[in-house]
């Protein structure tokens, strides 16, 4: 093995080396000086955004015995999880220091967690995909937890770890069922092995995608897998909401398209079934309880069930169009999601924990500017036309309809339109309503810098879809 | 060709420029401020200015061909067939022309009716027209539903910022029954592209469908317009819309937004299913006749000027698509298609018609409501003593609602009627009755409001309308009895596309399979 030939997995590697040097940094400076930790990490992202684009290789690249692979589908996912996870420090700081959480941990935890969703977009086999899974979900407990003087984060922390072990267990548990009948770990000889016997072993099969399949729904927040991310959005200080609702749905795409498209493909009519199963009821019971809550982050917890129902429908119809469409939206519903989340940390504020969808009332007379952008992400997650979530819409009922599935296509505009009801009250409450408080928004430069950004590139990307629904679908054109 | 070629892009985005400029600039201070002042005036540039460009629409239109002229097409999402395709034809191009003509006249209605947040009142408006001349204008399917879904954000923000009591309760109703309605259209146009291979509407028509496929489309469709239209039973959000919105939301749902129903039956459902269209024109027909003689007998009972005006546009509308789907009635009876074209020809005149004087109707209750805040008829009563100038104007107004000959009302009423008779008696007969129940819903409305000695203190005090006011009412009542009497220009714009429809109506598309 020659030294050049692992260019390909230098952003990880450099990754790694950043955040041991971000753990020194944070070792030798004072509290007050703790910005210093939030600029170096951010630095360190920027490098790691910069090594990706330089290290892409021409064509898809197997390294390490065949257990890591750089593709256009890992360097598309890992630099859109490095810009989210920078965004989510970013909406972060301001509220963390006024929380007197503005502790070096967060962005060390946070970069291990994005190590983690790197090794996990860019894993050849299960066994590969297995730990980049461990090494984020160990991240995203701890973080969960970070704010050991709430009883609430620690007890969501608890439940998210209890109930995260149990799908992972479950998780490893298919993937020995599945190793066991297929003879390798590695997707593409799991893919050949399916290909030249197609019949193999069919019920010890179905048995190890069906544990699998829980561990996938658990990692998405997928019905009926789905009860800790309620809890556990509401429990966790919102900046770690936002962290969890953004990358981490990249590394679930990564890990559901890697596992069903690139080795378990050939068996496609064995698993749609059971997908279909968690994407109907996530459509269903996502909409349907999102309209009852009261607190916002639950609400957008909900809400994001019902998008997961979505992404897992376009999946399912088991088309290069239909992992394109799961993979757009996927990209698409990330940058509507931390939007929502950094407009509920923006209404926050020393002392006062903005939670309720009523602390949203009378915001268009508070702020004008932060209520249009809240207003495009509250459309744009209602699949509204310009705003880009009614492209992602779009091209997953497409290719829904595209594999003959006209019912599920039925359902999924049906649930959109329940959807539609919770996204307005938000709206209405910002716009019909008399504030409730006047005080004026506190936060820094940077976030309404970065939230204004986002804000219009929800609409710009409604405005301009086909650039980057151009780059899903080639990813899969010249997928194997 | 020069700024001609970019006519439809220029009278979309013109207004919407200026309602974004508007948002920029931003609300501050109150509505007596020279700040709003100057809000008031660069919303009337910017709706003016669209006026003038379709000004040029009506001139550079050629009244000899059916095809779609002022084409702009360029790739939008090349990934499926998507491009930004604008065009128009004699269908759509006086829809155009009515909301251009419609938009100046809302902005000076509200010129100081509307005291907070002037700004976002009128960019709102603004944006609206923008997005509705997109509706009207788009040649693509996706184009046309971006427009489409993306105009009720403006109107669900107009009726819950600056509506009634219960506004959050209409505009919440009014969005969710639209967004309903069309979802299905959506999927109905995916399927379409599937099918298809491009999102374009000429290619929707083109392609093979069998009758169940179509049956199916055509139900979808059918659901996204009625709602729109409205039809029977899917109207009951109108009459909440209506009465909470503010006066300039009333007109514009009434005079364009419900445009749009009776726009997609035949931009959509009559060319691109032919066969559904026939087997489902008798459902059609008797689902338009409901709307004519019951509704009109709900508008009899109404005590709220408002809603008896909403009933009233509701009524009006079964006019349209009675119109529209009278074809296979009359070739079954005939053998040919005379008289068919006749009745499309009154339904769409019959949509320029209700949105002239639906939204004049609408404007006559704001001014009222200005002065005495309520929409009641029993509050009022010989508001013709105090307001003589206005009541002249909504006598001539209720009588273009009643179909009075010599006003707009009449000339798309008799053409369907007419039609109708060619296709059945005892159509002609159910429809004609709105001469009657029309007459007598608006015109006891007017008897129990305008005439008589002034019921009470109130109505005796209130001040004649004011100049702002009169040019508004004014210029309506001259176009309605514009069209009244000289109706040809507008009819010619539409004959070629109507015959062109007509025809393409008696080919199935069953044959190509």
């Amino acid at each position: 093995m020659n030294w050049t030939d692992i260019v390909p997995a230098l952003p990880e590697i450099a990754l790694l080396t950043l955040i041991c040097v971000v753990l020194v940094v944070d070792l030798f400076i004072e509290e007050h000086q703790r910005a210093i930790t939030y600029w170096v990490s951010l630095a360190s992202l920027a490098v790691i955004a910069v090594l990706l684009v330089a290290t892409a290789p021409e064509s898809r690249t197997v390294l390490f015995g065949g257990g890591y692979v750089s593709d256009a589908f890992s360097q598309l996912l890992k630099l859109a999880s490095v810009i989210l996870v920078g965004l989510s420090f970013v909406y972060a700081r301001h509220y963390l220091t006024q929380n007197s959480l503005l502790k070096g941990e967060f962005f060390t935890l946070g970069m291990f967690g994005l190590l983690g969703m790197m090794i996990m977009m860019s894993s050849n086999g299960l066994l590969t995909m297995y730990l980049g899974l461990e090494t984020l979900a160990l991240s995203q407990y701890s973080l969960v937890a970070i704010d050991r003087h709430s009883k609430d984060a620690a007890e969501s922390a608890m439940k998210y770890f209890v109930l995260g072990a149990i799908a992972s267990g479950s998780l490893l548990y298919g993937i020995s069922w599945t190793y066991g009948v297929t003879g390798s770990l590695q997707f593409h000889e799991i893919a050949a092995a399916l290909q030249a016997n197609p019949g193999m072993n069919g019920v010890a099969l179905w048995f190890g995608i069906a544990f699998m399949l829980v561990g996938i729904g658990f990692k998405f927040g997928a019905v009926p897998f789905h009860m800790w991310l309620p809890d556990v959005y509401q429990g966790a200080r919102t900046p770690v909401t936002l962290y969890l609702v953004a990358a981490p749905k990249l590394a679930a795409i990564a890990l559901i398209i890697r596992i069903l498209a690139d080795g378990l493909g050939a068996i496609h009519e064995v698993w749609e079934g059971m997908v279909l199963v968690l994407s109907v009821l996530s459509l269903i019971v996502g909409n349907v309880v999102a309209i009852a809550q009261s607190n916002i982050k639950r609400m957008l917890g909900y809400s994001t069930i019902a998008h997961v129902g979505f992404i897992l429908a376009a999946v399912l119809c088991g088309t290069p169009t239909g992992y394109a469409a799961g993979l757009y939206y996927t990209l698409t519903y990330v940058i509507m999601a931390a939007g929502s989340f950094a407009m509920v940390i923006l209404l926050s504020r020393k002392g006062y924990e903005a939670e309720n969808i009523s602390d949203f009332k009378g915001l268009n007379a508070r702020s004008p500017w932060f209520a249009v952008m809240m207003l495009f992400f509250m459309f744009g997650l209602a699949g509204v036309p310009p705003w880009v979530g009614f492209f992602a819409k779009l091209y997953s009922i497409n290719a829904v309809l595209d594999a003959g599935y006209p019912a599920l296509a039925v359902l999924m505009v049906l649930a959109s339109v329940i959807g539609a009801f919770y996204y307005l009250r938000v709206v209405w409450y910002m716009y019909f309503d008399q504030p409730q408080d006047r005080s004026v928004l506190q936060s820094n430069f940077e976030t309404r810098f970065a939230l204004s950004i986002n804000g219009l590139a929800v609409l710009a990307l409604g405005i301009l879809p086909g650039w980057l629904l151009q780059l899903c679908v080639d990813v899969f054109a010249r997928h194997p | 060709m020069g700024l001609s070629h970019y006519i439809l892009s220029l009278l979309i985005w013109v207004p919407i420029a200026g309602g974004v400029g508007l948002l920029a600039l931003g609300d501050a201070g109150d509505a007596a401020s020279a700040r709003a002042g100057h809000m008031r005036l660069l919303a009337l540039a910017a709706s003016l200015l669209t006026f003038v460009i379709s000004i040029f629409l009506y001139t550079g239109f050629d009244t000899s061909t059916a095809a779609m002229q002022f084409v702009e097409r360029v790739p939008w999402i090349e990934a499926f067939n998507i491009d930004y395709h604008l065009g128009v034809d004699g269908i759509s191009a006086p829809l155009i022309l009515l909301t251009t003509f419609i938009t100046p006249l809302v902005v000076i209605a509200g010129w100081d009716t509307i005291k907070s947040r002037p700004a976002q009142y009128f960019a709102a408006f603004l944006i609206l027209e923008g997005l509705m001349i997109g509706v009207f204008s788009a040649l693509d399917g996706v184009l046309f539903y971006v427009m489409w879904e993306a105009m009720l954000v403006p109107m669900f923000l107009i009726i819950g910022m600056w509506g009634g009591e219960r506004r959050v309760y209409a505009t919440l109703k009014f969005f969710l029954y639209t967004f309903f309605g069309s979802v299905l259209l959506l999927v109905a146009f995916i399927y379409l592209y599937v099918q298809a291979g491009d999102f374009g509407f000429a290619s929707f028509v083109e392609v093979p469908l069998t009758l169940k496929e179509q049956q199916f489309i055509f139900l979808a469709f059918l659901i996204a317009f009625a709602v729109k239209v409205p039809m029977w039973p899917v109207h009951t959000w109108l009459p909440d819309a209506h009465v909470e919105a503010p006066t300039g939301g009333s007109v514009i749902l009434a005079a364009i937004m419900l445009k749009m129903g009776g726009y997609g039956f035949v931009r959509m459902s009559l060319p691109m299913l032919p066969d559904a269209s026939e087997y489902f024109a008798g459902l059609m027909i008797a689902l338009s006749l409901i709307a004519i003689v019951y509704i009109s007998l709900v508008a009899l009972m109404q005590k709220d000027m408002k809603k008896l005006v909403a009933y009233s546009s509701i009524a009006h509308m079964g006019f349209v698509t009675l119109g529209f789907f009278l074809l296979w009635a009359i070739l079954e009876r005939h053998g040919d298609s005379a008289g068919a074209a006749l009745g499309v020809t009154g339904g769409m005149v019959q949509m320029v018609s209700h949105g002239l004087v639906s939204g004049a109707m609408f404007l006559c209750i704001g001014v009222m409501y200005d002065r005495l805040h309520s929409r009641q008829i029993a509050d009022y009563g010989g508001v013709g003593n105090s307001m003589p100038w206005f009541a002249g104007l909504m006598v001539l107004f209720a009588m273009a609602n009643v179909g009075l000959p010599g006003t707009s009302g009449f000339v798309g009423e008799f053409m369907v009627i007419v039609a109708s008779f060619r296709a059945s008696f005892w159509f002609s007969f159910a429809a004609a009755s709105i001469l009657v129940l029309g007459a007598a819903y608006t015109l006891w409305m007017i008897k129990r409001v305008l005439y008589g000695e002034p019921g009470n203190d109130r109505v005796a005090a209130m001040e004649p309308l004011n100049q702002r006011e009169f040019i508004v009412l004014g210029v309506l009542a001259l176009a309605v009895l514009l069209i009244g009497i000289w109706p040809a220009p507008l009819v010619d714009m539409m004959t070629a596309t109507v015959e062109q429809l007509v025809d393409q109506l008696g080919q199935s598309k069953l044959a190509a399979l």
